[in-house]
């Protein structure tokens, strides 16, 4: 490997977005005809240095040179003519063109000012045969599972020539069976010498596929082994490492009474199949997992936001299962999404008025309000949780965590006995965070069963009696928190 | 300073909710007056007012349910339509059928709501985009009419359905335009002060919080297309009343009046934000608009392009406020 020269390589990258740096000078080199698995943490740069390879994102410093020369993409087509093709985790191809369409489009074969469609479809045909895959390049894309699908996004960045593939999360909606399937093409391709950059979480499948592994945290490369065959354990340490301890306040005792229970919920998409646990008051159950482990599909599901195909949610031992966000809340069970400017406030409209909304059966119990009435119900609440900013002011307007604060307000108005949070500090300051820890402690102080979905794992650890761990779809174990550190959860979730 | 007036501005858009975002409009609507009472002598008078509010009326009930479907963040295209089948169902019913008015009224406003019905089942069950189901809605809709007399109008209405329309009570109002009034202050009402009305802003500015914060979207979403059917329909009474008769081709592209009136009065085409308040000051612009012109005796054709302008200046006007 040594006398061959890199495609690419990579001298103390950068990237800054304003004051916040999120790659400290990044080193990287990936010869012809391996597989580097890029590995680590939700967080810990590998889609950004992705980007800027595949010249999504440019670099705030340092040089990539590409087979001996310089190389500065300024957008993904420079970087695709170069011959770097980068598969997206969600795929991006069209469903009601053709293969062949989709493979070229944007840069039609042309003939006498007319697209040449027997060109395009021989040299989309040559590109599915490389990969072994015998479809007709003039099927509609529509309707092709998503493992086939996966297939021609690489085909497509064959046929432009590419001699580096990255490869995002390429397994992360893939069978078995489909897995297999890429897994030896991407064997063919290391044959035929295309370079492979291959970012996964599921790091059971880099020992079968990769060449070397370089695992990164916290934007910078941490350390580098030089064979696929390293024991999952000491990969997990190496992404995890040891950063700086994070303040969280004290854990309320929990109570012997359970508020919540599931029994072997599952969902009708699949996403989750079988979850068994429950929450005592006063409590706050933390459930832990990677992207993609059907842990927000769950919460979704128990607080009546997305449908339940099987199994049952019981409130103080009465089955309640509920069916729709009204059925829970009615029953004092309450989410605060995960996607707080999608699911949690309306932006354009003041905090008075979003705290109201999910109130309005209160404030006008005679069917009559004003917005005086709303205006002087949604200060209480503003003034008790520390809301920076008026009630007349934009949602907008506010910092992610006053925003936070504003959902948490709305609901808590309404005196639920159990209280979801999915991600509730995700793009919240350092600051503010700590605050969102003390209400989420007062609520179990006040005998509030709290339920704490969380990607960030201090987080899970920090502020949970107990963790469930989730891993595509299943829960893989329930850890009590003397037993909770960052190898056993990590561990449960790469099951 | 600065602080104090910013804290004025939040205070004022809170006290009149049903005007936020319709200053610039209302400020056109004085404006357009003013021009108006220079240019023609014969506008500034209460009996021209009078008039306006008269050609005003079917307009006027018609964008106050068009005004409630905008603000959730749909449309309504078949209102016109709808307005014109609930009028061949009245004159069916009361002078092929014999039906006394008392009774063929309701029915033919009932037959409206009908329409609003499937289209919100259409939109809410089987998630068929507002456009297109109300489309659909707007040609069957256009099409029953038809078929009632095969085309043609019937008259014949007993003589004080019209008065309805032409005697003013008072020296002042005809029924039909205290019935608009009503409707106005309803609707004025609703929006502001009744759980309900506040629920469409919520269900317009994001419709998935407002699911997860224990809404009935999709109720409120069936209701709210009905009521603007109904109102469609009551539009229609009003129309047969001014007339004193019916015909299937009234209506025709009325439902773009309406979008026309709710949009100038500064409710927003993808919903949470608007008001009647707006709409009022929208559907008196084009009132206004259409009188003076027709005082000045511009030709119809060229009051559509000048309607058309005002569309234009008025949504641009406040988009430029908006990013500024």
């Amino acid at each position: 490997m040594t006398t061959r020269s890199p495609i690419l390589s990579l001298r103390g990258i950068q990237k800054s977005y304003g004051p916040i740096k999120v790659l400290h000078g990044v080193d990287l080199d990936i010869y012809p005809g391996e597989v580097v698995a890029l590995l680590g943490e939700n967080g810990a740069g590998k889609s950004t240095l992705s980007n800027i390879i595949s010249g999504t994102v440019q670099p705030s410093a340092g040089d990539m040179t590409w087979l001996g020369k310089s190389y500065t993409p300024t957008d993904p087509r420079a970087a695709m003519d170069e011959g770097v093709g980068m598969i997206h985790q969600e795929l991006k191809l069209l469903p009601k063109l053709s293969i062949a369409e989709n493979v070229f489009v944007g840069r039609y074969p042309m003939k006498a000012g007319r697209i040449d469609r027997k060109a395009m479809e021989d040299r989309a045909r040559r590109g599915l045969h490389r990969l072994g895959l015998d479809i007709s390049p003039d099927r509609l894309v529509e309707g092709l599972s998503t493992g086939k699908q996966q297939l021609i996004e690489i085909a497509k960045a064959l046929t432009l020539n590419a001699r580096l593939l990255i490869l995002d999360e390429p397994t992360a909606a893939l069978g078995g069976e489909e897995t297999q399937l890429l897994f030896q093409q991407i064997e063919r391709l290391r044959t035929e010498g295309v370079g492979i950059i291959y970012i996964s979480h599921r790091l059971e499948e880099i020992r079968q596929i990769a060449d070397r592994i370089v695992v990164m945290r916290d934007g910078a490369k941490v350390q580098e082994f030089d064979s696929g065959d390293v024991p999952i354990r000491t990969i997990v340490e190496a992404m995890v490492g040891r950063s700086l301890e994070r303040m969280f306040p004290a854990l309320p005792t929990p109570t012997d009474e359970v508020t919540l229970e599931v029994r072997s919920l599952s969902s009708p998409s699949n996403a989750f199949r079988d979850i068994n646990f429950f929450v005592r008051k006063g409590e706050v159950f933390g459930i832990a997992g990677l992207m993609g482990a059907g842990r927000t599909e769950l919460v979704r599901a128990i607080t009546g936001a997305d449908p339940i195909s099987g199994g049952e949610v019981l409130l103080r031992g009465k089955a309640i299962t509920p069916r729709s966000p009204i059925e829970a809340i009615r029953n004092g069970i309450v989410l605060v999404p995960e996607d707080r400017k999608l699911q949690g406030v309306v932006l354009d409209h003041s905090i008075a008025e979003n705290i109201g909304y999910a109130n309005l059966g209160e404030i006008a119990a005679s069917g009559w309000l004003s917005s005086r009435r709303i205006q002087q119900f949604a200060e209480d609440y503003i003034r008790k949780f520390g809301v920076k900013g008026r009630g007349g002011q934009n949602a907008s307007e506010l910092s992610g965590g006053n925003q936070q604060k504003v959902v948490l307000a709305k609901w808590l108005a309404r005196k639920p006995q159990v209280v979801v949070l999915d991600e509730p500090t995700r793009g919240i300051d350092v600051g503010a965070r700590s605050s969102i820890y003390d209400l989420i402690m007062d609520l179990a102080r006040q005998g509030v069963a709290v339920i704490v979905v969380s990607s960030d794992l201090e987080e899970v650890l920090g502020v949970s009696s107990r963790i469930m761990v989730m891993a595509k779809g299943k829960q893989s174990g329930i850890l009590n928190r003397e037993d909770a550190n960052d190898v056993s959860v990590m561990e449960l979730a790469t099951i | 300073m600065a602080a104090l007036a910013k804290t004025h501005d939040v205070v004022g858009r809170r006290m009149l909710p049903s005007l936020r975002g319709a200053t610039g409009p209302l400020i056109g609507l004085i404006v357009l007056c003013v021009f108006l009472t220079f240019a023609s002598d014969k506008f500034l008078s209460v009996r021209n007012f009078l008039n306006v509010l008269d050609q005003i009326t079917v307009l006027g009930v018609m964008a106050v349910g068009m005004t409630l479907v905008i603000l959730i963040g749909g449309i309504d295209l078949a209102v016109g339509s709808v307005m014109a089948l609930a009028m061949m169902v009245l004159g069916y019913l009361n002078i092929m059928a014999g039906v006394p008015m008392w009774l063929a009224i309701p029915l033919a406003l009932l037959v409206a709501s009908l329409n609003g019905l499937v289209a919100g089942l259409l939109i809410t069950r089987f998630n068929v985009p507002a456009f297109i189901a109300t489309l659909a809605m707007m040609s069957i809709a256009r099409g029953l009419a038809n078929m009632i007399t095969d085309g043609q109008q019937l008259i014949g209405f007993p003589a004080w359905f019209n008065t309805m329309a032409i005697v003013r009570f008072g020296g002042f109002l005809t029924l039909t335009v205290a019935v608009m009034l009503v409707i106005f202050i309803v609707g004025l009402l609703y929006l502001r002060y009744r759980h309900g009305g506040r629920s469409l802003y919520a269900i317009g500015g994001n419709a998935e919080v407002a699911r997860l914060a224990g809404i009935n979207v999709n109720r409120a979403t069936v209701l709210v297309y009905v009521v603007s059917s109904l109102l469609a329909g009551l539009s229609g009474m009003v129309l047969a009343a001014r007339l004193d008769s019916v015909q299937p081709s009234s209506g025709v592209s009325y439902e773009l009046d309406a979008i026309a009136a709710v949009v100038i009065g500064g409710t927003s085409l993808s919903g949470g934000t608007g008001g009647i308040g707006g709409t009022i000051i929208g559907v008196l612009i084009i009132g206004v608009l259409r009188n003076g012109l027709n005082l000045l005796s511009v030709s119809p054709f060229m009051q559509q392009v000048i309607i058309g302008g005002v569309i234009v200046l008025a949504v641009t006007a406040e988009t430029y406020r908006k990013r500024k």
